[in-house]
């Protein structure tokens, strides 16, 4: 019960997909029709992705391709070729939940936890943005940025609260470093997303 | 524990711990670490070896008998390991066992479009898909009966031939009081006809199934479902397996409401194919399947009359309703009953009567969504009550208050309701949105509007007759000093394994996090009904209550003994044993669960709860159905901004205060209220299960075209069917009213459906209030609010 599966493909080329799956090197070899989705969930076991429609309606599938949201059942695989994909298993340091996943527990933003893991993926790159375009996470702003993700639990209110949370957490923190005279807001530790993104 | 307790029994007689801790702290859910680190399983992220995937091959007709079908070219192609047919499992099921409508794969006719008609298992879902085109099916179209009114009007033309009465399904008509002569004697006699439409669940995990027929033969069941009980009874029925022969085990489950709580057929598909191949089957829906399997809302076609008093208090209830209950009985029979049952409450009145009808048609299956079978009515009849108090002049919420049931009281059809908290949650709704200052002063296009109502904490029955109890917790204290529970609870996202937690905890003296709660497995918990009807922090909280203080009892005595004292100086709390009136004498938790398991064995106790049976529902015929042994109560107040240029509305605030006893996790509390009223709203202004007809229009202004397009769903994506985004999610604000009630653990009673149901009519309200129109026909769209205005310039209100 590992997660990992590759139904055989009688009749279909196999194709060689060598990426950046959360900081680690990842090679897979894949149907050429696969998704990214498909990729991820049954090539590499990586099941926290999860599928909620297959057809981009739901956002339960958002990983982050390059620094950016997208949606991995609307990424064919090979597409994702020499990229840098981060999946929800990739948030969080050093086996420390990341602020986000701090904040969602801690504030019951999660009910059923399926919407969790792409919420959480599109929370992050917008938290990335603020950092990096230097403007400040407010409930409107988390708001728009989650409009792709639907919730069928929560009524988005404690996600929003959540993401509000833990920006200013983040902020926070990143200030302390700065004063600390450790580094830049980009490069410090806190914007994990940003670094296994690839976009510095 | 011998005995199953009723919830009254269990704060009487067990040992109390002397404070509270854990209880009603700010924690969030025990486990969801687990959902944010893409560690959790839901079911379709198990994969075993050697596993095969199925697909179902599906009607194309909605009304239709099977003629013949060929499978031989799905078998001959490469990569299919088997195919299965209906009459290979042709037993009729039902998960109401009165009511047994359905067959897992269809044998002789299809009853909508999406209906079962055969499986394949094949290496992977794209040749599965494959071969179910290979299927041939020769069809023998049938006229379709998409409406109520048709199926109605064509009693010739049977969906299930062995039917008794043409196509209805179930018929209930009860009589409280003189309802004619109270209507006769009424002051005010309010008349309405309603519509409720069809909406769904809309979780977002689609529903799968993993089977696995082992080489010791047993047959294990990993599914989506939110009763892994009774699905474990109808697989055996089906099968024809003993029970002991299967295994069914739900794992995390992303969202249920309602659409899960029942058998369907992709875990009969998925079992029997695992039979025939040997090999491990996961079968998952797709998007459109999940809108196909649906058990959504019904649609009610409702005709109210409410007598009134000149001062506001309620003297009769006349409803007549028709319930559309697609293609399966599903639940129906209990709607049928809930749909006038559950109508007194929170108000009191001396007379009613409810006739309510539930019809087949060809489309997919009604059944039980958040609020079963109470919001329709409850939506029929505070807007009866908005109505009122507009023509007597009152304020709508003292027109309320007026009616309140009161407390420890019986409603006119001798439903038992002990605690209520409905004044408090008008009261809280009241001051919290600004209604005294604030009503009547906004300007026109924005307006607020209340609704109030009331909702059962699980249903006094089993849904098969039985004296087994409702529910068992079996506690094991480790000598590591942590707590395992074991129950068939279903965790479906409403947090039930956190609320085991926190009453072990609580009654422990551990943590929430030392507490490891292994739930819905058949082999290794004790059997638990499941989460349908908000049956499961009552039920499984005395339950796990019972076991948890018989455990903690036994712990004290061992450390008071160790110390000299009595049991009552002894308190377990934050992972201590400790003194009550010298908190200097202390051992870890860890140390005194040792003590007691020197003293007594190993420390392993089971609890039961079992609904009590006395004085808690009438001995007339119904009179069982929509009894609970506690009520919660809710109080809504919406704020809507209406657009009289494009008919738009904006639901600005919901206010919602709901009584639910005691909240044990204000947390989850607050999310279950916000959920509700989220979904609420959704189908007010934007969610429709509408399956389109050719012959009559279905909305209105809504115009299917064509011949062809019967039983079709207009909407069968996440993109058609308009769940709300954030950006479409009105402010919601969420207040927790305590009256705790004495059947339920610490008080507790229901939080999970009640909030929803009166969100509804307090939207429809605040729209009357905003423009001075009235929408009796739901759903509100823009089309119908333009209609609106138009007839009340043109001064011929509709």
């Amino acid at each position: 019960m590992d997660g990992r599966e590759t139904p055989p493909h009688p009749g279909r080329q196999l194709e060689l997909v060598e990426f950046t799956c959360n900081g680690e090197p990842a090679a897979v070899a894949v149907p050429s029709h696969w998704t990214l989705l498909e990729m991820l969930r049954y090539g590499l076991g990586l099941t926290g992705t999860k599928q909620g429609c297959d057809k981009g309606d739901c956002g339960t599938c958002t990983i982050i391709l390059d620094g950016q949201p997208a949606l991995a059942c609307l990424t064919l695989a090979l597409s994702a070729r020499g990229r840098f994909v981060q999946t929800v298993e990739g948030l969080g340091v050093g086996g420390q939940p990341h602020p986000l996943q701090a904040a969602f527990a801690r504030l019951g933003a999660a009910q059923c936890g399926f919407c969790t893991p792409g919420m959480l993926m599109s929370a992050s790159a917008h938290i990335e943005d603020a950092v990096v375009q230097g403007f400040a996470v407010t409930a409107e702003s988390v708001s728009q940025a989650l409009a792709g993700n639907l919730c069928r639990c929560t009524g988005y209110t404690k996600i929003v609260q959540a993401v509000v949370e833990a920006a200013k957490e983040i902020a926070r923190d990143s200030r302390a470093v700065d004063e600390a005279g450790m580094g830049s807001l980009a490069d410090s530790d806190l914007s994990a997303a940003h670094q296994v993104g690839g976009r510095s | 524990m011998s005995q199953p307790l009723d919830s009254k029994d269990v704060s009487s007689e067990l040992p109390q711990q002397p404070s509270r801790h854990i209880l009603g702290g700010r924690h969030g859910k025990a486990d969801s670490l687990d959902a944010m680190t893409g560690v959790a399983r839901y079911t379709d992220d198990i994969s075993l070896p050697r596993m095969l995937h199925a697909k179902i091959l599906r009607s194309p007709h909605a009304h239709a008998e099977i003629v013949r079908i060929d499978v031989s070219a799905a078998e001959a192609l490469d990569g299919v390991h088997a195919v299965v047919v209906g009459r290979e499992m042709p037993t009729c099921y039902g998960v109401i066992p009165w009511t047994p409508d359905e067959q897992a794969l269809a044998t002789d006719k299809v009853r909508y479009v999406g209906d079962a008609v055969a499986a394949v298992a094949a290496i992977s879902e794209e040749i599965a898909n494959l071969a179910c085109q290979l299927i041939e099916v020769e069809y023998k179209v049938l006229p379709a009966l998409i409406t109520p009114e048709a199926a109605l009007q064509h009693p010739e033309i049977k969906i299930h031939p062995n039917n008794k009465h043409g196509n209805i399904t179930k018929s209930v008509q009860l009589a409280f009081g003189d309802v004619d002569g109270q209507l006769e004697a009424a002051d005010l006699v309010v008349e309405g006809h309603y519509q409720f439409h069809g909406t769904t669940h809309g979780a977002l995990e689609p529903h799968c199934a993993v089977a696995y027929f082992d080489t010791r033969q047993l047959l294990t069941v990993w599914s989506s479902t939110q009763v892994p009980h009774y699905l474990h009874r109808e697989l055996a029925k089906v099968l024809g397996l003993p029970t002991y022969q299967i295994r069914v085990i739900q794992p995390l489950v992303g969202g249920g409401f309602g659409g899960k709580s029942e058998p369907f057929d992709l875990e009969f598909a998925a079992a029997l194919l695992s039979i025939r191949t040997g090999r491990p089957v996961k079968l998952l829906y797709t998007r459109e399947e999940v809108f196909l399997a649906h058990r959504g809302r019904h649609p009610f076609d409702m005709n109210y009359r409410t007598g009134f008093s000149k001062d506001g208090k309620i003297l009769a209830v006349d409803a007549r309703s028709i319930l559309d209950g697609g293609a399966y009985s599903s639940f129906g029979l209990v709607t049928t009953y809930y749909s006038g049952q559950l109508l007194g409450s929170p108000y009191a009145f001396d007379s009613y009567r409810f006739d309510s009808t539930r019809v087949y048609t060809n489309k997919p299956a009604c059944g039980p969504k958040r609020g079963h079978g109470s919001v329709q009515p409850r939506f029929a009849m505070e807007v009866q009550l908005d109505k009122a108090a507009v023509a007597l002049g009152l304020d709508p919420i003292e027109l309320r208050r007026r009616n309140f049931i009161g407390e420890n009281t019986t409603t006119i059809n001798e439903f038992h309701v002990g605690s209520s908290g409905f004044l408090e949650c008008l009261d809280s709704v009241e001051q919290a949105s600004g209604w005294k200052q604030r009503r009547g002063r906004l300007p026109r296009g924005r307006g607020l509007g209340v609704a109030g109502s009331t909702y059962i904490s699980g249903t006094n029955y089993c849904i098969y007759p039985t004296e087994l109890p409702q529910s068992g917790v079996q506690i094991c204290l480790d000598r590591s000093g942590r707590v395992r529970v074991f129950a068939g609870t279903s965790d479906i996202g409403q947090g039930s394994s956190t609320m085991l937690s926190v009453i072990a905890a609580e009654e422990l003296g551990v943590e929430i996090d030392d507490v490891r709660v292994i739930a819905a497995d058949s082999d290794l918990c004790p059997v638990d009904l499941g989460a349908y009807s908000s049956r499961i922090t009552l039920m499984a909280g005395n339950a796990c209550l019972s076991a948890a203080k018989d455990l903690g009892g036994k712990v004290r005595d061992a450390v008071a003994k160790s110390w000299g004292c009595s049991r009552r100086e002894v308190l377990l709390a934050g992972r201590r044993a400790q003194r009550l009136d010298d908190p200097s004498v202390w051992m870890s938790i860890q140390d005194a669960f040792v003590l007691a398991e020197i003293a007594y064995g190993t420390m392993g106790s089971t609890g039961s709860y079992q609904t009590p049976r006395q004085e808690v529902h009438g001995e007339y015929r119904g009179g069982t159905i929509g009894a609970s042994p506690a009520y919660s109560f809710t109080a809504h107040i919406a704020e809507v901004e209406v657009d009289e240029e494009t008919g738009e509305i904006e639901i600005l605030h919901v206010w919602c205060a709901h009584d639910c006893g005691k909240a044990l996790s204000p947390v989850l509390v607050e999310g279950q209220i916000e959920g509700s009223v989220y979904m609420g709203a959704a189908e007010v202004v934007l969610e429709h299960h509408h399956v389109m007809d050719s012959g009559l229009k279905a909305d209105g202004s809504q115009r299917d075209s064509g011949p062809g397009v019967e039983g079709l769903l207009a909407a069968s994506s996440l993109l058609d069917y308009r769940m709300p985004t954030t950006l479409d999610t009105p402010q919601l604000h969420a207040m927790i009213v305590e009256k705790p009630d004495p059947r339920g653990p610490y008080g507790a009673k229901e939080a999970g459906e009640g909030p929803l149901h009166s969100a509804i009519p307090a939207i429809v309200n605040a729209i009357y209030d905003a423009i001075g129109v009235r929408i009796d026909q739901l759903p509100a769209t823009p089309s119908k609010i333009l209609a609106a205005l138009r007839a009340q310039r043109s001064g011929n209100p509709l």
